[in-house]
């Protein structure tokens, strides 16, 4: 086919419009969303002393860390899936999770004892270790695979530059989704816990989003 | 160059308004461009040149089933660019060598008319054969006998709608075939 022939071709073609990405990756997300519910509420659940435990900033800290994460890399994702985005301006917005982490960290060390409640007045490494390691770390991963398959199905519709990167925050998106839903589980509440755990966890998923995104990203 | 680049941006944003014109004229403006960074690539590659009408075609392609992930309020050439880079890499690690590629190559290139040397293009030809016959043959009666829209409907006795799907739904498959090969 002569060149000319592929120009009439795709001028042809002018009509067809296609949906912004941030719409096909939102849709995805929607559909994924009931099949990771489904999973954490057949084998985990809520805890049972959600009602007490949500006066304890602590807990509620865990929420806001993982949503700023989840949101933040859910910006970030859609801005790379445009082939001349980097991310340069942009990759900041994945620290402000680590961010209120680390003043989460600060706070629990700097209170006074008698204003924490029970379980944030134990030795730091105990807080640290905790008693869900081993859950947090099987959950997050599993929880976020819909999700990820989800922004990775969307983001094929963009045109990431660096199928790699996009894919790797992909991962991140999924995980800060599949560890909200594992906060409201978990009875490990201290900062310490968090940052320590849940990162492993979240890495783990950014390390097979990036795998996956560098073959299925390539446009 | 800035006019030559400006002029591409207001010829997209008429395309996305609904103006085919102002996209086939922008689609020949833009060819030369990429046919001078191709060559250039697989000359800088150890590649022959004559493949470069290939490569051109896997870029065009790209342009045209990416184009909404063209912010209609930022300039085109660096958004056209991007794509061509990245299709141009491609394109030579297929061919077996890993090569670094500038965007500059293309911002300051020159026009490159076609060139006896240059072999047309046979890889999108060879995987429209491989398509659905609904699709090879809306391809087939559009690109190679200039066919109209409407009179590839009245040809094969089938709707406007179901030509304009058969048509994006082929251009869509060769391209990810292509990827594929």
């Amino acid at each position: 086919m002569q060149t000319d022939q592929l120009i009439r071709t795709l001028a042809a073609d002018n009509a067809h419009r296609a949906r912004p990405v941030g719409f096909v990756v939102m849709l995805a997300l929607l559909a994924a969303a009931p099949v990771s519910l489904l999973m954490f509420f057949a084998a985990l659940g809520v805890r049972p002393d959600v009602m007490t435990a949500m006066h304890n900033p602590f807990f509620d800290l865990k929420f806001a860390v993982t949503l700023a994460l989840a949101i933040a890399a859910i910006s970030v994702s859609l801005h790379l899936s445009r082939p001349e985005a980097s991310l340069r301006g942009w990759g900041w917005l994945l620290l402000i999770p680590a961010g209120l982490l680390i003043a989460g960290i600060v706070g629990e060390m700097m209170m006074p004892p008698r204003m924490l409640t029970m379980p944030q007045r134990l030795p730091m490494m105990t807080r640290l270790v905790g008693s869900n390691s081993r859950v947090c770390m099987t959950a997050i991963p599993l929880l976020s695979l819909p999700l990820l398959a989800a922004a990775l199905v969307g983001l094929r519709h963009g045109a990431p530059a660096r199928p790699a990167v996009a894919g790797a925050i992909a991962g991140l998106l999924s995980a800060g989704l599949a560890a909200t839903l594992y906060a409201s589980h978990c009875t490990d509440d201290s900062p310490l816990f968090v940052a320590t755990w849940y990162t492993i966890a979240a890495a783990l998923v950014t390390a097979i989003g990036a795998l996956v995104g560098s073959r299925v990203l390539r446009f | 160059m800035r006019e030559r680049e400006e002029e591409w941006t207001g010829l997209m944003r008429s395309a996305i308004s609904g103006d085919s014109a102002a996209y086939h004229r922008l689609l020949k403006a833009v060819t030369p461009v990429l046919r001078a960074a191709a060559r250039r690539g697989l000359a800088r590659a150890g590649q022959p040149i004559d493949q470069s009408e290939d490569i051109v075609q896997d870029i065009l392609l790209a342009v045209h089933l990416k184009r909404h992930t063209w912010d209609a309020n930022a300039p085109f050439a660096p958004w056209l660019f991007a794509i061509a880079r990245n299709k141009l890499i491609d394109s030579l690690r297929r061919r077996g060598r890993r090569v670094f590629v500038n965007i500059d190559d293309f911002a300051e290139t020159i026009a490159s008319e076609p060139a006896a040397e240059t072999a047309p293009a046979s890889e999108v030809s060879a995987q429209l054969q491989s398509l659905p016959a609904r699709q090879r043959d809306v391809l087939q009666s559009i690109a190679v006998d200039s066919a109209s829209i409407k009179e590839t409907a009245a040809k094969f006795a089938i709707s406007e709608g179901a030509v304009r799907v058969a048509l994006h739904r082929g251009l869509a498959s060769l391209t990810a075939k292509l990827r594929e090969q």
